[in-house]
């Protein structure tokens, strides 16, 4: 049984002058432990996608179901991470992991305890008094994917995570982020616009096509780059080979637009 | 190049930046020893008119009368305690009504033109009726102190919580947090300096409207000893208020600036 399903999700914007839509028929199903990617041009509605996932957002058409029932409001599994760390500037590092405990009502000892030794394994329990101000860019998103984890989510929502972060910083990031999921069988979700990390990290990539966004494409990622560390796999042959692939069709993706722009 | 002449550098440097500090020191206490004196002087030679501008050192003499018989203190403590009183009041009435407008946007729609008009109104012009309405005592001078703060409190407050980016909500959000957690989590700790620099505005309100408020009602306090003063044409005792004023409202800035450096450490 798929853990997460979408069932012909819409997502119409109105204002005064317009409706636009940006999403159309999105339908999709994802397994327990499965890391799926969606990839597509800027403006093809992914982080609006992740909202309505993350039931931040109500989908104007269709629905969201997680184990067989249905998202309306942000469901206790499901955890989100958003572009940047956005750690609360006047709280400790300690209070900002506990944060989503706080507001779950999960604040017992041992879901404290387990947060800190998250922050243990990401390496950064020196930081637990410190303020985010103190921190690195890179280590500020380790925090934030540590409070993001502390409540336990099964599944996780990575909306850009590593695109406010330098080259290096974002490749040692994606191996430590790949690492943990996989190390806690999590269920993860990226949308990114980066083809090679979409690659690198995933097991599935769903291409979106724009305006409005439907899914273009589905492809699968070898096994001989799956079990690889992001870092690794981008060193692997069949590496190139995918990217070349995924390249064509956002090309094509393109190309459609331009032909409807003229037509 | 080499350790010693690095640390030679930062010595010259740390060495001019002390030297221009004091001589900024130094100008600014000439600026205030030449403005005392030359009133002194001009009033005793007779350049200006000493009955209408007295001299320091009458009012020196007056300010240790009135310490020694004990008068002065009552003034002063009732002026101070109004103004305390009116500012943390107007502050906490207007942070809440700003609360008000961000947790029911249809409520802030419909006030805002009523806000407008209320804070372009002078509201110390209300002060016969708060009079009329309150009677002439502590609670009206309280009321002027408030009112003269509280709109533009909310007013600056309320675009404050507006301006908190949306992100830190969404976090929240995701968390399965409330429209209250929103507000107890994000948006009020989010605009601590907001609400602070409000209050540093305030403190200068607070003293308008409390000051007018005890020329209305007339019973105590140094707004009564100015327009005393004034009646029995007494202007050493104006004067001397006016400076007693001058340093309380400092002093009172001052404080406000020093909470605000332990209070909003964190907040970049």
């Amino acid at each position: 049984m798929a853990f997460l399903q979408l069932k012909s999700v819409g997502q119409t914007y109105f204002s005064k002058t317009s409706a636009t839509t940006a999403l159309e028929d999105i339908s999709l199903s994802i397994n327990e432990g499965e890391f799926t990617s969606i990839l597509g041009p800027s403006g093809c509605g992914k982080s609006t996608l992740l909202s309505i996932i993350a039931g931040l957002l109500v989908p104007t058409a269709g629905s969201v179901m997680v184990n067989n029932q249905t998202v309306n409001q942000p469901h206790p599994k499901i955890g989100y991470m958003l572009q940047q760390d956005y750690l609360f500037p006047w709280k400790t590092i300690e209070d900002n992991i506990t944060l989503g405990l706080k507001l779950r009502n999960q604040n017992s000892k041992e879901h404290i305890q387990a947060a800190f030794r998250l922050l243990k394994e990401i390496g950064l329990e020196h930081t637990k008094s410190k303020y985010p101000s103190e921190l690195s860019g890179g280590m500020r998103q380790r925090v934030a994917l540590v409070r993001t984890l502390a409540t336990q989510p099964k599944m996780l929502l990575l909306d850009e995570p590593f695109s406010a972060l330098d080259y290096q910083t974002k490749l040692k990031l994606e191996d430590l982020v790949s690492s943990t999921l996989k190390e806690h069988g999590k269920t993860a979700i990226l949308v990114t616009h980066d083809i090679g990390e979409a690659i690198a990290m995933s097991d599935h990539v769903i291409l979106l096509s724009s305006n409005p966004g439907r899914i273009f494409r589905t492809f699968k990622i070898p096994e001989t780059l799956k079990s690889l560390l992001p870092f690794e796999a981008r060193q692997h042959p069949d590496f190139s080979a995918t990217f070349q692939q995924i390249w064509e069709e956002l090309e094509h993706i393109e190309q459609n637009d331009h032909e409807q722009e003229t037509s | 190049m080499s350790k010693t002449i690095t640390n030679k550098k930062h010595l010259e440097y740390l060495l001019s930046i002390k030297k221009e500090r004091r001589n900024i020191r130094i100008v600014q206490l000439l600026i205030f020893l030449s403005f005392f004196s030359m009133w002194e002087i001009s009033s005793k030679q007779g350049w200006i008119n000493p009955l209408l501008f007295s001299s320091p050192s009458k009012i020196w003499s007056l300010f240790l009368e009135k310490a020694s018989d004990g008068s002065l203190y009552i003034h002063v403590a009732f002026t101070l305690g109004e103004t305390v009183l009116g500012f943390i009041l107007g502050t906490l009435f207007g942070t809440l009504l700003a609360a008000l407008l961000w947790w029911s946007p249809f409520l802030s729609r419909v006030l805002d033109p009523y806000l407008v008009v209320l804070n372009a109104m002078p509201k110390v012009a209300l002060g016969p009726i708060l009079i009329v309405a309150i009677g002439p005592n502590f609670g009206s001078i309280i009321a002027m102190g408030i009112l003269i703060s509280v709109i533009i409190t909310t007013l600056v407050v309320y675009t404050a919580f507006q301006n908190v980016d949306e992100n830190y909500v969404k976090v929240v959000r995701s968390f399965g947090g409330d429209k209250k957690q929103c507000f107890k989590e994000v948006i009020l700790p989010a605009c601590f300096p907001s609400i602070i620099s409000s209050l540093k505005v305030n403190v200068g309100l607070s003293w308008v409207g409390v000051i007018v408020g005890e020329f209305l009602v007339s019973k105590q306090g140094l707004g009564y000893m100015i327009i005393y003063g004034f009646q029995v044409f007494n202007f050493t005792l104006v004067l001397m208020s006016l400076l007693i004023i001058a340093v309380m409202a400092t002093l009172m800035y001052q404080g406000v600036e020093y909470l605000e450096s332990k209070l909003i450490k964190h907040h970049s």
